[in-house]
């Protein structure tokens, strides 16, 4: 291990920090816009053109505001929570390639920052890992309703990491491999290579559970909007509630990257229309989460536990079967 | 070099995590410092370019192990202290230590006596996954299948166990009493 890589590494640890911070933001604003539009409203218009500083408005807030520590929680794990979701999500990043390589200035650069031969079972572990931000949030919050929301998220995450798991496997016995970089390689031959036409059950499936995975509308118990309290975060104040939601967002658009390139295409052949391409589909997923927020209410949790283990599960396990038949004969 | 670093930094933090999770009176800190140290393992495989094993480590212990955990923790109120009955302390400490130090000297004494050869050496060309594959799926097969079959014993009786109304069967009732329960299953309103 030289020098170089060395920097290199911290240089690309410390972009896809600033520029998925910065898009964290930015994603409210687009979340709001795109809800106000399909409600018939037009969203935040007062600060700055088209609304578009109530990011910086909003940050200025969330800094500034006092950082209350009630006074029957448990200090040290409720400091420490938000912090764990928004580091996991960043760390999920580590194995996610985000662009082709490309060539800056004659020096090779990996748009990637650990390209370790498991990425998908890393990514997904580490967004396993972001359970423990909502849990150790709401068990710490000495709030009755925090605690319940806490075991609600925890039960959707469990639930639905099988679901991820099992229907990622049948793409994964396909292409060989838990590698991101060799999915991609797997489907560079164009659009009729792409995992989505062999793999469509599984396509589904985990584009479905990646909405429990991120607690995004249809799934969005964890926050208990119902209950006119926001869950977990209901004892936050000021930054530490800020970090649990850059993590949420940070965790949407990694998510949205993973998604295709695990059965889109991703980067393609590597070309610079290829890289444009996957940026445009990682854009189509975010939208997509904002989209099912503005058209859909929230199911009950006994409906979605049922919805895990009587329906989906099994689809995922008979896809597995069938592909493992069919690739035997 | 960055290898002894990361050995030592995660070495020392696991250790200090463990710590934490048996001296704590505080269950959530407790449980916070065993997933911690549960995570700061996998770096030990990490560096050992074990990489799959060190993402199962991540995915099985933090994942699903301290999940469960965390459920049996929320029936008690988490943010008190626990009061534990602390029988005679130095009997704790040193029948913990001696069990330790039996322990390492357990498995270093082999190591140390007999240089420690690969049983199954790296295969060129494939990846950490597929060695992994090769090896559970040729020598330790029958122990890997063995493994499996109780783990689906484990969960058919898990189902058991939770399942409502499993202690009925539908093969030892008439077609009469079979309907009758049937009838008393849409009385109920969910």
């Amino acid at each position: 291990m030289d020098v170089a890589y060395l920097i290199e590494t911290v240089i690309k640890v410390v972009v896809v920090l600033l520029i998925f911070s910065a898009l964290a933001g930015i994603g409210t604003y687009f979340e709001r816009k795109v809800l106000a539009f399909m409600q018939r409203r037009l969203g935040p218009m007062n600060v700055g053109p088209y609304g578009l500083l109530q990011v910086a408005a909003d940050g200025v807030k969330l800094f500034t505001k006092e950082d209350i520590i009630p006074s029957n929680v448990v200090p040290n794990i409720f400091k420490i929570a938000p912090v764990i979701t928004a580091a996991t999500a960043f760390m999920a990043a580590a194995a996610i390639p985000f662009l082709p390589q490309f060539t800056l200035f004659g020096y090779t650069v990996h748009p990637i920052v650990a390209d370790i031969n498991i990425g998908i079972l890393y990514v997904l572990g580490m967004m396993g890992v972001g359970l423990y931000g909502p849990l150790l949030g709401g068990m710490a919050s000495a709030n009755k309703f925090s605690l319940l929301s806490a075991a609600r998220g925890a039960a959707v995450f469990i639930s639905y990491e099988v679901v991820t798991g099992l229907s990622i496997l049948a793409p994964i016995m396909i292409v060989g491999s838990l590698s991101l970089v060799d999915f991609n390689a797997y489907q560079s031959g164009g659009i009729t290579h792409w995992l989505v036409w062999s793999q469509p059950v599984a396509f589904v499936l985990f584009w479905i559970a990646a909405f429990a995975e991120t607690g995004r509308t249809p799934f969005h118990l964890i926050a208990n909007d119902h209950e006119i309290i926001d869950g977990f975060g209901t004892e936050y104040s000021g930054m530490r509630w800020g970090l649990f939601f850059i993590g949420e967002y940070a965790n949407m658009f990694f998510i949205s990257f993973v998604i295709p390139l695990l059965f889109l295409g991703g980067y393609g052949d590597g070309s610079f229309l290829g890289a444009l391409g996957l940026l445009g589909k990682m854009a189509f997923f975010f939208f997509f989460f904002l989209w099912t927020r503005a058209a859909w209410p929230d199911i009950r949790p006994d409906q979605l536990m049922w919805l895990c283990w009587k329906v989906l599960m099994p689809i995922a396990v008979i896809n597995i079967v069938i592909t493992a038949l069919v690739m035997m004969f | 070099m960055f290898e002894a670093i990361a050995f030592y930094l995660f070495a020392f933090l696991t250790t200090v995590m463990f710590f934490i999770t048996v001296t704590t009176t505080q269950a959530l800190h407790a449980l916070t410092a065993l997933a911690a140290g549960m995570i700061f393992i996998s770096a030990f495989f990490f560096i050992l370019g074990a990489d799959f094993l060190g993402a199962i480590q991540i995915v099985v212990y933090s994942g699903a192990v301290m999940a469960l955990y965390a459920f049996g923790m929320m029936f008690f109120d988490t943010t008190r202290d626990v009061k534990e009955k602390n029988g005679n302390k130095f009997i704790v400490f040193g029948l913990s230590i001696i069990a330790a130090v039996l322990i390492v000297v357990i498995f270093a004494a082999p190591m140390v006596s007999t240089n420690i050869v690969a049983l199954h050496p790296m295969i060129e060309g494939a990846g950490n996954t597929q060695e992994l594959g090769m090896v559970l799926f040729t020598k330790y097969l029958v122990p890997f299948e063995v493994a499996a079959v109780m783990l689906l014993v484990a969960m058919v009786a898990g189902i058991v166990l939770a399942g409502k109304k499993m202690d009925l069967s539908l093969t030892l009732m008439n077609d009469a009493e079979i309907i009758d329960a049937k009838k008393e299953q849409h009385k109920k309103v969910l």
